[in-house]
């Protein structure tokens, strides 16, 4: 018994039928992970992105060190840091918003390259007209650069999307319980790896043709209005 | 945490996990010319293989991948040390990846140039191998660059199956010491000047390339 | 209404490279002057001063009286934004290339900065917009985006656009340069109008000469970061004084 489900041993078609609703329980997690974390990277990222603009290297500086060492690090190690360090400061999350923050914050800091590539991609004039209406700064993002911009980043935030939901995985070494983590937890009990795992990979691949699918649809389906994507 | 003594003991790890790195960048670099390659000119058969290769590769996750190999493969009867299971994981999926960037860079060059291979008679295998590939190394170069830093980033995934790698002995100093700051802040700070060393020696390797091709006098 | 606009002494340079030297101008409010001159030679940086998209560094100006730098600002220090943001509301600009917001209708493009920044309501914003359209010929455009129309409608467009801010001074940086020869005529009715028929002090960079001579008050010969000569359009064109000015003219009117 698994989280209320018997395994089946009689045969692997059978074992892999018992196994399923264990993992589909898994990948509710595993989706919520990709979600969660992926509105922390969208926004953070922007915030990093726009921080990095700002005029006084004060700012700049330190802000452009964090997105390095957030890009060049492993996802692993800085999800060990938080999980141990976040405790000693008196902070106690739980394991999955631990996880998911770091998650969103190593992807926070990829998302703010491509804002920024997103933002620099826009041509000069289009600030000068801003200017020269005499718009404010949040209003001359809020409606000039921004709505311009995002269309533009969408398709590589979406492959962004498709990498984390593959990243997922390893918040199960700090105890979240996702597909990969019950994978294992089968294996473990009844040592049959090859069913459970097979399954797991099986499960991804087809969420990733997915997501690819959607992604594209999705490309096709925003409203361009004059502006090319890409 | 008394530095003196633990840190050769990490730097001593970070080699490993550099080893690990190198080993499977070169098992990498290969696959992604074989396959890429092969998506982009080969026969429909071997494009067939390229093609699952590929998107398996790239549809599942990493640490599954690892898992697979590590957990399930003996199941198979083929039992594989650690240490083999560690680079043959990376070198693949990056491999995978790293077709993908290889099959855009060879579209990317432009029609004109098969054209004018086609008017000076080479034949479709010189002209892939004497005009195309050339050109298109320089197209490569940036993506292959973040390609390795996601590679020895993801050589953190190994301390999972019992690999003594920099993460691997973090935890075990950790676990001794409790000082999670020191221990893991040190671990991260040797990562991210190995990433930046990476950086740094594709950039030459781009200079150069572009040098050779022309592209930059 | 219409502004006068005082530059005094004025010094701008790109890194050590200058653009603009102890340049003088006085330009009175209602009057039409047209800067011409060689390439390169600073007409565009006076516009784009006067629009505060580049800052200066010595010198003063002023429009209407008001100083582009903080009434107890010092140069090289450039006003804050707030400041700005008073002088910047007597100033319009059309740009060489539009500079339309591609993602609104043409409509939204002449209402956004009135509801924004005047805060005029929805429908007045409209109704002005209807209106400014409507005398650049343009009534059927309202909903069509700018990729749609040919670059002399967005170029119209983009005067309605700068006209719906109701400025005392209007600036045109080269209206006509990026347009296909057979659209130059329908933006130049346009502006001609406007000197006509509208209160308001322009400033016009232009290498349209014969349209220069016509519409202007004022011409000013620019080269090398100062004004060679100024004069009545009859004056530059009929009897230059200066050897430069002859060369320059006989250049691109025989060229």
């Amino acid at each position: 018994m698994i989280l209320g489900h018997e395994l089946v041993m009689s045969s692997s078609a059978a074992f892999a039928w018992s196994i399923l609703p264990i993992l589909l329980i898994g990948l509710r997690t595993t989706l919520l992970a990709m979600f969660a974390g992926f509105v922390i990277a969208v926004v953070v990222g922007m915030v990093f992105a726009l921080m990095r603009r700002s005029q006084w290297k004060i700012v700049t500086w330190p802000v452009g060190f964090v997105v390095e060492f957030l890009r060049n690090t492993p996802l692993l190690m800085q999800l060990f840091f938080l999980y141990f360090v976040l405790p000693e400061f008196g902070v106690t999350l739980p394991a999955f918003w631990t996880g998911t923050t770091v998650l969103g914050l190593q992807y926070a800091a990829y998302m703010s390259e491509v804002y920024r590539a997103g933002l620099d991609a826009l041509p000069k004039g289009q600030w000068e007209a801003a200017t020269a209406l005499n718009l404010s700064k949040t209003r001359t993002y809020r409606t000039v650069v921004l709505p311009q911009m995002i269309p533009r980043v969408l398709p590589a935030l979406g492959n962004y999307l498709i990498s984390m939901m593959k990243d997922t995985p390893v918040l199960s070494t700090i105890t979240v319980v996702e597909m990969l983590n019950l994978a294992n937890r089968i294996g473990d009990r009844t040592f049959e790896y090859l069913v459970p795992l097979s399954l797991v990979g099986a499960i991804f691949f087809v969420l990733t043709c997915v997501c690819s699918a959607l992604l594209r649809g999705l490309e096709r389906f925003v409203p361009q209005k004059g502006i090319a994507l890409r | 945490m008394d530095l003196s003594v633990h840190l050769p003991n990490l730097l001593g790890a970070a080699a490993t996990s550099l080893l690990i790195c190198s080993l499977s960048l070169l098992m990498a670099a290969s696959l992604s010319f074989g396959a890429g390659v092969a998506l982009f000119a080969g026969p429909a058969w071997l494009r067939a293989i390229a093609f699952a290769y590929v998107e398996i590769f790239r549809g599942t996750s990493l640490l599954v991948q690892l898992f697979w190999l590590y957990f399930a493969l003996p199941l198979l009867g083929i039992s594989l040390p650690p240490f083999l299971t560690g680079v043959l994981a990376l070198g693949l999926n990056t491999g995978a990846y790293g077709a993908e960037v290889v099959r855009g860079a060879l579209r990317s060059v432009s029609q004109q140039q098969h054209e004018a291979a086609r008017a000076l008679n080479f034949t479709r295998n010189q002209t892939l191998w004497r005009i195309v590939l050339p050109q298109s190394l320089v197209e490569m170069l940036p993506s292959f660059s973040s390609l390795a830093v996601q590679n020895l980033k993801d050589t953190s995934l190994v301390s999972m199956i019992t690999i003594a790698d920099l993460t691997f002995k973090a935890q075990e100093i950790r676990n001794l010491t409790q000082d999670t700051v020191a221990v893991y802040g040190t671990a991260l700070l040797i990562y991210f000047a190995m990433a930046m060393s990476i950086v740094a020696l594709m950039r030459i390797l781009e200079t150069r390339v572009a040098r050779s091709t022309g592209r930059l006098s | 209404m219409s502004a006068s606009i005082e530059f005094n002494q004025l010094h701008k340079r790109y890194g050590a490279h200058p653009v603009l030297r102890d340049f003088d101008l006085k330009v009175q409010a209602g009057e039409t002057v047209t800067l011409i001159g060689p390439s390169g030679s600073g007409k565009s940086t006076v516009l784009r001063i006067l629009m505060t998209l580049e800052p200066f560094q010595e010198g003063c100006l002023t429009l209407d009286g008001i100083s582009y730098h903080q009434p107890h600002g010092k140069p090289p220090f450039f006003a804050s934004d707030v400041h700005l943001h008073k002088v910047r509301a007597k100033v319009g600009m059309v740009f060489q290339s539009f500079n339309l917001f591609p993602h609104m209708t043409v409509l939204r493009n002449l209402v956004e900065a009135p509801t924004a920044v005047l805060g005029l309501s929805r429908d007045e914003a409209e109704g002005r917009a209807v209106e400014l359209l409507h005398m650049v010929g343009l009534s059927d455009k309202a909903k069509a985006y700018p990729g749609q129309l040919s670059g002399g409608q967005q170029q119209r467009v983009a005067i309605a656009r700068a006209l719906a801010m109701r400025p005392q001074v209007l600036l045109f940086d080269e209206p006509t340069s990026a347009l296909d020869p057979e659209l130059v005529g329908e933006v130049l009715s346009v502006i001609r109008s406007l000197a006509h028929e509208h209160d308001l002090t322009m400033l016009m960079v232009t290498h349209e000469m014969r349209f220069a001579r016509e519409i202007s008050d004022r011409v000013c010969f620019f080269e090398g970061g100062r004004i060679v000569e100024q004069g009545k359009p009859d004056q530059i064109f009929n009897a230059p004084e200066q050897e430069r000015t002859k060369r320059f003219l006989s250049s691109v009117l025989n060229g």
